[in-house]
């Protein structure tokens, strides 16, 4: 563009002064042209650039009432995601956190946590506890690649706000603390526990006289009914391909046992790919895709257009997490009856038909340069105590990974009971795949191929090639060895 | 005072008001390239502040990265569409609106009810991208709630069971995009031709009418050629939507940060957002920052070479 005013100097002497103008705007569009485009996103690349800088943590005394050395009257700054839960019990806990401490915290509450966070993160002033969730989030992966986030192995080892000859780690639901893992370590309470299979209305089935399916056929039997009846058998997110994977792969698990959703974690070789589980798991889903039982255009609906098409009794069942209930609170009806469905199961499944997959989600984090590294660390104590959980339960209406965690005074409406039910059937048979935490790109391929199965545009062999595609993918990454699990 | 000392005055005066927006642009927009450019060399991961050199690494994966290569492909063809399109019918709805109508006492000017036209036209110009999207999401929803599968069914055409998902369709997410973008254009196009045009003596057209041009000759042999200067600028413009795209791709189609189903609208904007944001391979987003860049600055100037034409005086 080196040459443009003297071309414009030259026109100008030509033509009368005013031709110049749309000279001038045509030029500062081309301008505009190479700028626009590009700026948005680039200037969010300059990082500070600051470089590691000896912590200023805050170090007080620490002793067995407070084990991290929180001093008083510092300050702590909390940032939480605030979506279905909303974060009113933030607030409450940030509360009692400084009535206790004698801190000052200081709180936000956002949809936009990448925004937010990811500037203070490469600035290197990151908050001291935050809860990164939500279509937003930071992934933890990539955080801790970044070393970025703070191990959290002394907040389990210390001992329970609730009773302090045991441990943080004893008070909690096995299996969750391995959820929060990372390469070894431990860097995330995955707070809210959460379950995940087949929704349904209890007072649509009541009227149309179906029990419950406990099977593959039998679901699908139900299916055909409902399409008879001029329903749409399942329902899906199809916009977000996760859900659907959520049926995909809990048939897989359900079917081959943990052994095959380890294969998967694990990224063996064989994990889909001559994987006869994986097959037939897909091919069931797809068997309902070819009847025709599938809602219709469920394919191309967003969560919370297909979620209420389903509380409108447009569909019998639909695939998804516990946070349902919350998330559809407005647009259910009263007489909903809303509950919950382990996935049914295919013929010769190794798990039981109560199995179900179940873990912990909405990941806190304490930020290994957070300046008060002390105060997120006893904030996240204060959290695993039965007090906070209550809190919790009270204002999101969801259960926490602490056992028993919930004073039993309070009320839980229809699908959360249901969900509190299915997890006792299940006891010990509970199942979740860690993959979508540690390898993010694997997760969205094979979100992908299962968008293609769902709209008939390839085959379940198909679907399985490009999974095992993605798997081996994944394995390629140096980092994948740091994870495994046993 | 000589006249180069008044010269010299003058450019110190104009320099002195120059200085503060050339500073911004430095700071905030050709500071951000540079960076750009050295980040499209590391392995930064967007969460950290360290990272290491890799060198050519990022472009060489590009190169090989399908998913970015179609993305290119989806950007040039909407670069060719976009802006032939919107012209096209900006310029026949402008040409109709001042010039079309046959009055019975013979005279240049509209078609009957022209100024309504020209107000209604222009309503989408006044939403905004996000509104845009939510308003076609509703067009385009993909069971019988949507606009065009609902007229679809009513009038028969759809089968209810079986409804078009219209942005679920790898054939039609595209084209499905670039309707909304052409819809939201052709009503300020309309207004710039209309002005274009109306600046345009009636004593020509009158001129063309004595001679017995219909209205096809005229368009084509008085109005598009005395209109080319604002058809360039049209073109510059549309091209800039063309390249850029991210908000409708990302918000209206499936998949992180849009491009669905599988790929098939992904547009650059959305692969280095994805991989910006989500995948935490930052350097790698530079990179193709660094190659949209490029593109677009090859791009801005084939369009200003390319369109470049003798003036006609009038």
């Amino acid at each position: 563009m080196g040459s443009t005013s003297a071309h414009g100097e030259r026109e100008s002497v030509q033509d009368a002064a005013g031709l110049g103008r749309r000279d001038l705007i045509k030029r500062s569009a081309a301008l505009g042209l190479i700028t626009v485009p590009t700026m948005g996103f680039l200037s969010a690349c300059a990082s500070g650039g600051g470089e590691d800088k000896p912590n200023p943590n805050t170090s007080g005394k620490a002793d067995k009432n407070n084990p991290f050395g929180v001093v008083k009257g510092s300050k702590l700054d909390v940032v939480v995601f605030k979506g279905g839960y909303g974060d009113d019990y933030a607030k409450a806990w940030e509360a009692a956190f400084d009535k206790k401490w004698g801190t000052t915290s200081s709180h936000l509450g956002t949809q936009e946590i990448t925004a937010k966070l990811q500037p203070r993160f490469n600035g290197g002033n990151p908050p001291d506890v935050i809860d990164d969730s939500g279509a937003q989030q930071i992934k933890l992966d990539v955080l801790f690649k970044g070393g970025q986030l703070a191990d959290l192995t002394p907040v389990l080892d210390a001992p329970s706000l609730d009773d302090p000859t045991k441990k943080v780690r004893d008070m909690l639901i096995p299996g969750t603390v391995e959820q929060g893992m990372q390469g070894g370590k431990f860097v995330s309470v995955n707070y809210v526990y959460t379950v995940w299979g087949l929704w349904y209305s209890g007072k649509l089935f009541k009227e149309k006289g179906w029990t419950p399916p406990k099977t593959w056929d039998e679901f699908l039997a139900i299916c055909t009914k409902a399409k008879e009846a001029g329903l749409g058998g399942l329902a899906h997110q199809g916009k977000y391909p996760y859900y659907i994977n959520v049926a995909i792969m809990d048939l897989i698990a359900k079917k081959g046992g943990l052994e095959a959703m380890k294969a998967i974690d694990n990224l063996e070789p064989n994990a889909f790919e001559g994987n006869p589980v994986a097959l037939e798991a897909v091919e069931a889903v797809y068997e309902v895709v070819e009847k025709g039982l599938l809602m219709p255009g469920t394919n191309g609906l967003t969560h919370t257009d297909s979620q209420t098409r389903w509380n409108q009794y447009k569909a019998a069942f639909i695939t998804c997490g516990s946070w349902l209930e919350n998330e559809q609170i407005k647009q259910t009806p009263a007489d909903f009856d809303m509950r919950f469905l382990p996935m049914p199961l295919l013929p010769g499944s190794k798990l039981p038909f109560e199995a179900i997959r179940a873990g912990a989600g909405e990941p806190f984090i304490v930020p290994e340069k957070a300046a008060n590294k002390a105060g997120g660390m006893e904030f996240i104590r204060s959290m695993l105590s039965r007090e906070w959980s209550t809190l919790f339960a009270q204002q999101a209406n969801s259960l926490t990974i602490v056992k028993d965690g919930v004073d039993p005074n309070v009320q839980l409406r229809s699908g959360t009971k249901s969900a509190v039910e299915a997890l006792k059937a299940a006891g010990d048979n509970t199942f979740n795949y860690r993959y979508p935490d540690w390898y993010s790109q694997m997760d969205l391929d094979i979100q992908n191929a299962s968008n293609e199965l769902m709209a008939k545009r390839i085959q379940p062999k198909e679907w399985i090639k490009r999974a095992q595609a993605a798997v081996d993918k994944a394995a390629k990454d140096p980092n994948a060895k740091n994870n495994h699990r046993d | 005072m000589s006249h180069v000392a008044k010269s010299r005055g003058r450019s110190g005066f104009i320099a002195g008001f120059l200085i503060v927006p050339l500073a911004l642009y430095l700071t905030f927009v050709i500071w951000p390239y540079v960076q750009t450019f050295g980040y499209s060399f590391t392995n930064w991961t967007g969460q950290s502040p360290t990272f290491d050199f890799v060198g050519l690494e990022n472009y060489q994966a590009l190169l090989k990265d399908e998913v970015f290569l179609s993305a290119i492909w989806h950007n040039l063809l909407l670069l060719v569409f976009v802006p032939v399109v919107t012209i096209l019918l900006a310029l026949f709805f402008a040409f109709m609106v001042n010039a079309g109508g046959r009055g019975a006492a013979g005279g240049v000017k509209g078609v009957r009810g022209s100024a309504f036209y020209k107000i209604v036209y222009f309503f989408p110009q006044v939403l905004s991208l996000t509104i845009l999207a939510v308003l076609f999401g509703a067009v385009y929803r993909s069971d019988e709630g949507g606009l065009l599968n609902g007229v679809l069914t009513k009038v028969g055409l759809v089968d209810a069971s079986e409804p078009i998902e219209w942005l679920n369709e790898p054939d039609l997410v595209l084209w499905c995009l670039l309707l909304v973008v052409v819809w939201h254009g052709v009503g300020f196009y309309l207004v710039l031709f209309s002005a274009a045009m109306q600046s345009v003596p009636k004593d020509i057209y009158e001129a063309a009418l004595l001679d017995g041009a219909g209205r096809g000759q005229t368009f084509f042999k008085v109005t598009l050629p005395l209109l080319w200067d604002s058809v360039q600028t049209s073109a510059v413009y549309l091209g800039i939507v063309a390249m850029d795209m991210f908000v409708l791709v990302s918000t209206m189609t499936s998949g992180q940060f849009g491009g669905g189903p599988d790929h098939h609208s992904e547009v650059m904007a959305t692969v280095l957002m994805r991989n910006f944001l989500y995948l935490g391979k930052s350097g790698y987003a530079c990179a193709m920052g660094v190659v949209m860049l490029v593109l677009t600055m090859i791009l801005s100037i084939i369009t200003l070479r390319a369109t470049r034409r003798e003036r006609i005086e009038f």
